[in-house]
């Protein structure tokens, strides 16, 4: 096993974009994510790295110049937060509609007004939809590990999609923590040189994202929608393939003592770790409590949350965003759809939790989960709140 | 697993104090954490920083609210922050003062372990700066035993640079000058 290096988390996802061999950084700073560029700035302005950095004006533009060198068939990363993600989100339609592998990192952080900095998953709900391979990472390791796991993934000719690593803003990102890092060698074996089906060149002339008329752009959306769908079968070949090289496997969606749970939690980012040690405070009193982790967000594992989750009678699940006016959290929303066709099925309580930054203690999951088991007990099966809200 | 809360000033080193700890536990095979309490840079205002050292992976990300050690690294913040907050009965309280340890005790009413050491003083003479970072981790290894010298010697280097013998030299003087008393 590799030594254990302490390191910011921020730092380490620098060092293994450096490590993935990135031929093009384009990003502009905003807080949380600052640590990640200010590093790669640094160490391509050293000459450790052979990349161009693209100092930009705008997220937006960070985000089409990642678009314009991807294209070229020249591997690109780029990475934002909160309003920046929100300038940026034109273009992130555009690059999964052209089929570009390009990676970015989201530092998670709650979207203004009231001015925010802290975080929560607002940012990534925004674009919940933008056709992106998105996974919502755990631990700094996670964030190390997945940058190579998605540029193999992404640049697969049988995936080209471009792909989202939500990693929570401070929580993980501000955090010293240690990491296992991956000699060169074997990187080198695990992500080849990027091999573009097309690119922009100017001896062959290709058009992409060219005019479409309503004749056609279903037919492109469907095609779009299959084969990001069709991805999940490379995600957990690309997961395995990494498993095999580190030891560590990932899934897309994980449990904690959850087989034989009268009641379950359900997470989304580096909460999960905090929500285990609720588990197995609430174990050891005797109570019949797990814990089931979402870690691929897009395409969603449908059938690995039933296996998961179908076999509990209550489901706690814990949003860290809401869909103001709407049914609640976004990850419940999903939930609930995916369960809903099932005839035995557990009743789903959602909280909104840890909103902009708000701290979340495993002695909150116990709240949470004591609150919940009480409505559904009283007929609020499908009840939502957001928790700890003072009145 | 222990977990370490630092108080400090903005721009004293506090955050910087709780990294280089994890850092050490880290480098000496340990697991560790180390966090700012996140927001925005405020040079001057009561600051914490949190670190957490098991021999087991941590999974808690929350912030520290029952410590088993506080750091102390300005004395000034002994009057205007309750900085014994949550701190277990059998927990240590380390702090920069130049008054003596049973006169710090008596002023906190507390009953825990307390060691102290004259950080301020130490630093301007050592490093010429009244930045208490290094020097206070001497006098927390002091009180605490909770990680070995040797295994600040290699985060010192890395991080201080040409400076880092300064600073060993500061945490050496406070780990020698702490007195701490039960």
């Amino acid at each position: 096993m590799a030594k254990r290096v302490g390191m910011e988390v921020s730092i380490a996802a620098a060092e293994a974009v450096k490590q993935a061999n990135v031929d093009v950084i384009s990003a502009y700073p905003i807080t949380p994510q600052t640590h990640i560029v200010e590093h790669l700035s640094e160490i391509v302005a050293n000459g450790e790295m052979d990349a161009e950095f693209f100092c930009v004006e705008s997220e937006h533009s960070a985000m089409s110049i990642c678009i314009g060198s991807e294209a070229t068939g020249a591997r690109s990363f780029t990475c934002t937060s909160a309003q920046g993600l929100a300038l940026m989100a034109e273009m992130t339609y555009i690059a999964s509609g052209l089929r570009l592998p390009i990676l970015m990192i989201v530092a998670n952080r709650t979207l203004s007004a009231p001015l925010s900095i802290w975080n929560d998953h607002s940012d990534a709900m925004m674009i919940r939809d933008c056709g992106w391979v998105q996974y919502f990472v755990e631990n700094g390791q996670e964030v190390y590990d997945h940058v190579f796991i998605s540029y193999r993934l992404g640049e697969d000719r049988n995936v080209l999609f471009p792909v989202i690593i939500n990693m929570d803003g401070f929580v993980l990102s501000h955090v010293i923590e240690p990491i296992e890092l991956i000699e060169q060698e074997k990187i080198d074996q695990f992500l080849p040189p990027y091999q573009p089906l097309y690119q922009l060149h100017p001896d062959q002339p290709i058009t992409m994202g060219a005019f479409a008329l309503p004749a056609i752009f279903a037919e492109t959306k469907k095609a779009q929608e299959m084969a990001l769908r069709a991805s999940m079968g490379k995600i957990l070949e690309v997961w395995k393939a990494f498993g095999d090289m580190t030891g560590r496997y990932y899934q897309p969606v994980e449990t904690y003592r959850a087989e034989d749970a009268e009641t379950l939690l359900l997470t989304m980012g580096s909460i999960g770790e905090t929500a285990s040690v609720a588990v197995d405070q609430m174990r050891e009193e005797g109570r019949s409590v797990g814990l089931v982790k979402i870690r691929l967000w897009r395409p969603f594992p449908f059938e690995a949350l039933k296996q998961a989750t179908l076999h509990a009678k209550n489901l706690v699940v814990i949003d860290r965003a809401v869909s103001v006016g709407g049914p609640g959290g976004p990850v419940a929303s999903e939930v609930k759809a995916a369960i809903y066709g099932e005839p035995i099925r557990p009743s789903v309580y959602n909280f909104a939790a840890g909103i902009s930054g708000r701290d979340v203690t495993p002695f909150d999951f116990i709240k949470m989960v004591d609150k919940a088991e009480i409505e559904i007990e009283e007929g609020n099966k499908e009840g939502f709140e957001i928790y700890g809200v003072r009145e | 697993m222990i977990e370490i809360r630092f108080h400090g000033r903005g721009g004293q080193g506090a955050v910087t104090s709780a990294e280089l700890l994890a850092l050490a536990a880290i480098w000496e095979g340990k697991y560790a954490q180390a966090f700012p309490s996140f927001g925005p840079e405020r040079r001057g205002a009561p600051v914490v920083a949190f670190c957490r050292i098991s021999d087991e992976p941590i999974r808690i990300r929350a912030n520290i609210y029952e410590p088993d050690i506080v750091v102390v690294l300005d004395a000034s913040l002994l009057k205007i922050v309750n900085v014994a907050s949550g701190l277990k009965p059998n927990g240590i309280i380390v702090t920069t003062s130049k008054d003596s340890p049973e006169k710090v005790k008596e002023s906190l009413k507390v009953k825990n372990r307390v060691g102290v050491v004259n950080a301020a003083k130490i630093a301007m003479e050592v490093l010429g700066l009244p930045i208490t970072n290094t020097t206070m981790l001497g006098s927390v290894v002091k009180a605490s035993d909770l990680v070995k010298k040797e295994s600040f010697i290699p985060p010192f280097k890395e991080r201080f640079g040409r400076i880092a013998d300064k600073n060993i030299s500061a945490f050496e003087r406070a780990y020698q000058e702490t007195v701490v008393i039960q």
